[in-house]
């Protein structure tokens, strides 16, 4: 699992049968830092996520074991859950103002 | 995920046998600024899409996890058709609008 920040979202009528209503979002990745990690990628989203939201995804073929319905899906990528507090030393990375851009 | 474009497509006739009746697109990658990436995928396609469509395709094991994949030696699979994205709050790409 990651902890990386919505920062977009995607939309795609024509999909595999089963991502029917699942919505997908482009994921930025962050270090313990909380500072951008690599390149962004899109992933579904098992929770009311939306952009600028603070999340943790997990990738891989678990991602497909992390949506509510159907899991027998390509999906390999998967947002689970929003991070409300992420304590590395001294500092709450969820507190932390989100960065400009 | 990762976003890619459609250029073309591979025949294989001498394959394995699993792969018979397949789609094999090769797709570009596109990085979130929609500019092309010197990276290319050839993926089986399991939504019906075409040369020039930007899509979405999942990679690794999560690429068996189709019907026209389920067991089968495969590791990249188109799974949707972009129409559109927007990236910190600007729309990035629109389908209709090209």
């Amino acid at each position: 699992m990651y902890l990386g920040r919505v920062i977009g979202r995607v939309v795609a009528s024509q999909r595999y049968e089963g991502l029917d209503g699942v919505p997908l979002q482009i994921v930025q990745p962050l270090d313990e830092r909380g500072a951008s990690m690599g390149g962004s990628l899109i992933a579904c989203s098992a929770i009311s996520s939306g952009p600028g939201d603070l999340i943790h995804y997990v990738d891989g073929r678990e991602a497909a074991l992390a949506l509510p319905d159907e899991t027998f899906v390509p999906v390999d990528a998967t947002i689970m859950g929003f991070v409300e507090q992420a304590v590395v030393g001294e500092t709450d990375l969820a507190k932390e103002p989100e960065p400009s851009r | 995920m990762q976003i890619a474009k459609i250029i073309g497509s591979v025949v294989a006739t001498q394959k394995d046998e699993g792969l018979r009746d397949h789609k094999l697109l090769v797709c570009q990658v596109h990085n979130h600024e929609n500019k092309p990436q010197n990276q290319y995928v050839v993926a089986v396609d399991a939504v019906g899409a075409g040369p020039g469509d930007l899509v979405l395709y999942a990679t690794g094991s999560s690429a068996r996890q189709t019907l026209q994949t389920k067991d089968r030696p495969c590791d990249a699979v188109v799974m949707a058709v972009v129409d559109s994205w927007d990236q910190n709050g600007s729309n990035v790409y629109e389908k209709w609008s090209e």
